[in-house]
């Protein structure tokens, strides 16, 4: 297995940063000029969803839907219908939040390659608190036949996320996020719709992770590494279509599993790989996330750190979580993780 | 080779197919044991001039890049789809007996990847004009096709949704030109009486106030739809919005103004009651 390219800086104090929606962006503009029957559409929130880049170099292909959600998924099904690849944007708490069902019936039913644009995912949204931290979305998505469900982790897997929707048109979700989060793929870093990561291997542990916090669960594989825990980090940018065997390859090897999303843990992407361990390799798994609960204003970092969301606490928490599992099962049958522990 | 002129039938063969298309609702309801009668009957002319005088498409190429589009938004009112996709020859007539039961191309609602010559999957409601409005900013503002129609069809009981409203603007402000829509007044939803469960009021005064060219009238005669689809087409500065009064439960004197047919079907003894009056009603 070749090395995913990391940025070397990529868990220096020197790593940089830009927000996830920059690399859309940047991914709608050069889809644009490779193919013209992509369109984009918004619901007044051109700037922040990043289509102005798109709408200034192709006015004539943006169109401007006003507030209106369900307007904006069901204008891109008629216009998919007239043959256009269309790219609907707004805050992920009101697309999908707000036309879940047209986006359901209208885009995956009638197999149109509708794309649902979700910027401003998480809690990173910080002070706008949580009628606008979109939570739910992976959960809500992930259930619908016929869905593509894409959470990149940096702006430049956005970037290449967002051209290979555009390459492969079909109904889909792609989530963003509003804050600037670390830089740490590179322009050589593969991304392939469907396919997940080994981003960090190691021996007794799989952190598998979506997002914003596939970040944080390098750092705390990083961590952990320094207390003798040897964490395999699995990047999961396509939630759906599952990558089964890069998933189930890793905790057939460590036996236990720690997820990480920005997002309730129900539904997440933490049910889906207990969904897919329970059947094909089951071992324990700790979700983490947001826990049933809702987020509140607060600065982005205050708001990880409270919901404990940051790589420290999360390589804390997953200690702890292993050496509880460990020493109940350690009374039974020790396992290589009880002997990495005893170390 | 299909043109405009050679889809075009005469008033009077417009009328019988209407009625054959009445009779083809009642035997598929009867047969399907489930689903709407009231809507459909009402619709039965609306369908016979769109798709047997005034859309140009193709039955054997169901795809073709010149057709006209149509959306029914009411999905719940697939019979008459069916029935009038069927006359003009998408599928075999008989297959209308397939209605709703497994395996059949006819689902429930319809389904865009069961059955060639759909536009689209509807049923949810009030998701069609915003569907139709797409297409038709494609061919308007994108592609600059002219001479291609976007036809939708909502029931009155539909435009509650919010959705509706939200298409309305939209295609007002862009003026599509090209799209025609249709409202299938009938004064009758699910739990009674339009004006009972949630009043539409002055329904001319909305849409015009939305910038739409509306026209108001019978929707149970061939003659009227043609007029009112001829005057659309003249305002290419505005969509149109047709406010087509139609009787529900049309020629099946039981089921006629009762909004309790809604979402029923005929037994086989009331169809048979019903076929015999459809026959009445369109012998010569």
């Amino acid at each position: 297995m070749t090395a995913f390219p990391l940025d070397p800086r990529a868990l220096t104090n020197d790593v940089s940063s830009e927000p996830i929606r920059a690399g859309f962006g940047r991914g709608l503009l050069a889809a644009g000029e490779l193919d013209e029957r992509v369109v984009a559409l918004c619901a007044d929130l051109t700037d922040s969803t990043q289509m102005h880049l798109f709408k200034d170099r192709f006015p004539r292909r943006f169109v401007q839907v006003g507030v209106a959600e369900q307007n904006l998924v069901t204008v891109a099904s008629g216009m998919a219908r007239a043959g256009k690849i269309p790219f609907t944007s707004s805050y992920a708490a009101f697309s999908p939040g707000r036309n879940w069902e047209q986006f359901k019936t209208t885009a995956a039913l009638n197999d149109q390659p509708v794309t649902i644009v979700g910027s401003h995912a998480g809690i990173n949204v910080g002070p706008d608190g949580a009628t606008h931290q979109m939570l739910e979305d992976i959960a809500l998505m992930r259930v619908i036949p016929n869905t593509r469900v894409i959470a990149p982790a940096d702006s430049i897997e956005a970037e290449k996320a967002t051209r290979a929707l555009a390459s492969d048109p079909g109904p889909s979700y792609i989530r963003l996020a509003r804050d600037a989060t670390p830089v740490f793929t590179t322009a050589d870093s593969p991304f392939e719709i469907g396919k997940a990561y080994v981003l960090r291997s190691g021996t007794d542990i799989s952190i598998i992770t979506t997002g914003t916090m596939t970040y944080q669960g390098l750092l705390a594989a990083e961590i952990l590494a320094d207390r003798g825990l040897s964490a395999e980090v699995v990047h999961v940018p396509t939630i759906k279509p599952l990558d089964e065997e890069t998933i189930l390859n890793s905790i057939r090897k460590t036996r236990y599993a720690a997820t990480i999303e920005e997002a309730q843990i129900a539904g997440g992407l933490g049910s889906a790989v207990a969904e897919l361990a329970s059947l094909r390799c089951p071992i324990p798994i700790d979700r983490f996330g947001m826990k049933d609960r809702f987020g509140e204003s607060g600065t982005p970092a205050k708001l990880l750190e409270v919901f404990r969301l940051t790589g420290p606490q999360l390589a804390d928490d997953i200690e702890q979580c292993v050496r509880e599992r460990t020493a109940a099962a350690s009374l039974a049958a020790p396992t290589e993780v009880a002997d990495a522990l005893a170390h | 080779m299909i043109t405009r002129e050679s889809v075009v039938h005469s008033d009077e063969d417009l009328k019988r197919i209407a009625g054959t298309i009445r009779r083809d609702i009642i035997s598929m309801l009867a047969a399907a044991k489930s689903g709407h009668s009231a809507g459909p009957l009402g619709m039965a002319e609306l369908l016979a001039v769109l798709y047997f005088h005034s859309m140009l498409h193709d039955p054997q190429n169901p795809d073709w890049d010149k057709r006209d589009v149509f959306y029914l938004s009411n999905g719940h009112t697939a019979p008459v789809l069916y029935a009038a996709m069927a006359r003009a020859g998408y599928f075999p007539v008989d297959e209308l007996q397939t209605l709703r039961q497994f395996g059949s191309r006819l689902q429930g609602h319809p389904e865009r990847l069961a059955l060639p010559g759909l536009e689209s999957t509807s049923g949810p409601l009030g998701s069609g004009l915003s569907q139709a409005a797409g297409y038709a900013y494609v061919l308007q503002e994108i592609d600059q096709v002219n001479q291609r129609w976007v036809y939708t069809i909502m029931g009155d009981g539909e435009i509650n949704e919010g959705n509706v409203w939200e298409a309305a603007m939209f295609a007002g402000k862009y003026a599509l030109g090209n799209l025609i829509a249709f409202i299938d007044r009938n004064n009758i939803q699910i739990d009674g009486s339009t004006e009972d469960v949630m009043p539409l009021r002055d329904l001319r005064g909305k849409w015009e106030s939305f910038d739409w060219h509306v026209l108001e009238i019978d929707g149970n005669n061939v003659r009227s739809i043609i007029d009112a689809i001829g005057l659309a087409k003249a305002v290419t500065a505005k969509p149109t919005m047709i406010i087509a009064n139609t009787v529900p439960g049309k020629g099946v004197p039981f089921m006629e103004y009762n909004h309790r047919w809604h979402g029923m079907p005929p037994t086989s003894e009331q169809a048979d009651i019903a076929l015999l009056a459809l026959e009445g009603a369109t012998a010569p």
